[in-house]
């Protein structure tokens, strides 16, 4: 696995000169993913959304390497063609070199909209790499609450108000979704552990079949917290235990961060202004219900990880 | 980049036939503060390399070397991350004055 100085040698793929805003996590994504994946040849796609739009304004790209424009739905159909054309073309003798082939999608275009391409692309056994980039929300059309996004976190049509605190639900924990496709690697990795994330691309890609890492992307916009945080803002979703870094290699469940006193879900939370509202004395109760919820879910998480 | 071109000099479905083509488009006008570098301070540990969005850091021969105001946001991450030297950043975000 490269270390920095590594990982520097190789040089950008991600370029500068997009259009995200300042502090953009899903940028941080892209590069240090490419990063990862810079000693071999790569194909990508990316689904609609944030990460897709502020990279590819014609005639500009952001993307130093061969890049196909996908619809908002079908970022895993599309990457699963190109990597069924190659086998053809590699058994042909045409293509010699050795290629990997990377899927972007936000949290819309994979928990909701793309979910479908996803399944049947990880049920088909392509040889290729999806990573969410999972920001919690639909930010390119302006913050509307998806799957992903956290029960109490108000959004445009999850608004707090007088009808309802923010967000109702809790969010879908797709990791697993992906984990039951029993594929040959599934990771979570946050925004402000370039080592974790990093590494976890290299050993998907290097992995060879289907692979699938889900990526907590602070949102400096949708979130709503100053831009020199996204980083912090994703360590500390580990901190809380409401992100844990884990991975599901052939099966096998493995923490990859244990925090050694787990924070109040409060410290994350409330330095965001999505969650702000629950500050108020009358919602205690949500709060006291999502530090419940993080609870139970690092139980069972634990539980599969020392089996 | 240069001029637009007509629709029949365009490659066939819109396709950009060079990567990166982004280097071009200058962000740096976004900012607001700018990063200023101390290597007095810097402990050559690069995570304000990695950590930046915008690719704006400066590497030579693998070392800090100043920033690209070109793109560089003045998103703040970098100074936020740097661990600096017994606790002084080799980093500081400083006001654009016009
Ligand atoms: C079929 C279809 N429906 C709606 C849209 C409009 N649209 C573009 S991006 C987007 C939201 C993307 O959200 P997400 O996948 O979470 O990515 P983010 O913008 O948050 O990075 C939507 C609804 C579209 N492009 N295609
Ligand atoms: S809205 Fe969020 S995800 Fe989209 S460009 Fe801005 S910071 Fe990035
Ligand atoms: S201020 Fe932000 S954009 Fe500028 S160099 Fe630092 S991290 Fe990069
Ligand atoms: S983060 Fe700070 S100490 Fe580390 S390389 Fe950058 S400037 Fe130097
Ligand atoms: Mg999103």
């Amino acid at each position: 696995m490269a270390n920095l100085k590594e990982l520097a040698a190789r040089g950008d793929k991600f370029t500068g000169g997009h259009r995200a805003c300042a502090g953009c996590g899903a940028s941080i994504v892209a590069r240090q993913a490419l990063l990862a994946a810079g000693d071999k040849p790569v194909v990508v796609t990316c689904a609609t959304g944030c990460l897709e739009v502020v990279s590819t304004i014609f005639p500009y790209t952001a993307w130093d390497v061969p890049f196909i424009h996908s619809a908002f739905e079908n970022s895993a159909a599309t990457i699963s063609g190109v990597e069924a054309a190659y086998k053809s073309l590699h058994r042909q003798g045409t293509v010699k070199e050795d290629i990997r082939f990377l899927a972007f999608g936000g949290d819309g275009g994979t928990y909701d909209i793309g979910l479908q391409a996803l399944s049947g692309a990880m049920e088909r056994g392509h040889n290729m790499l999806y990573i969410c980039y999972d920001n919690q929300a639909y930010m390119n059309t302006g913050i509307q609450r998806s799957s992903a996004t956290p029960r109490g976190s108000s959004t445009t049509t999850s608004p707090n108000g007088k009808k309802i605190p923010g967000k109702i639900q809790f969010r879908k924990n797709l990791t697993e979704i992906m984990a039951a496709h029993g594929i040959p690697y599934v990771a979570q990795s946050v925004v402000g552990n370039w080592s974790d994330f990093t590494k976890k691309v290299e050993k998907a890609l290097a992995k060879g079949g289907p692979a699938f890492i889900a990526v907590l992307q602070p949102c400096r916009l949708g979130w709503g917290y100053p831009p020199e945080l996204t980083a912090e803002l994703g360590r500390l979703a580990v901190e809380t235990n409401f992100w844990p870094l884990y991975e599901v290699e052939d099966g096998r469940y493995k923490l990859n961060a244990t925090p050694k006193e787990r924070k109040p879900i409060g410290e994350w939370m409330f330095q965001q202004e999505r969650f702000r509202h629950l500050k108020k004395p009358e919602h205690q109760s949500i709060i006291d219900d999502i530090q419940k919820d993080i609870d139970a879910r690092w139980e069972q998480l634990n539980k599969k990880c020392s089996l | 980049m240069s001029e637009l071109k007509k629709y029949k000099e365009l490659a066939l479905g819109g396709n950009i036939e060079k990567g990166g083509t982004a280097v071009d488009f200058k962000t740096g006008d976004w900012r607001s503060s700018r990063p200023v570098y101390n290597p007095e301070n810097c402990i050559q540990c690069l995570f304000c390399w990695v950590y930046c969005p915008d690719s704006a850091v400066i590497l030579k021969d693998g070392k800090v070397a100043g920033f690209n105001l070109e793109h560089c946001k003045g998103c703040g991450i970098c100074a936020h991350e740097c661990p600096g030297k017994k606790k002084v950043k080799a980093i500081v975000m400083e006001e654009e004055v016009k």
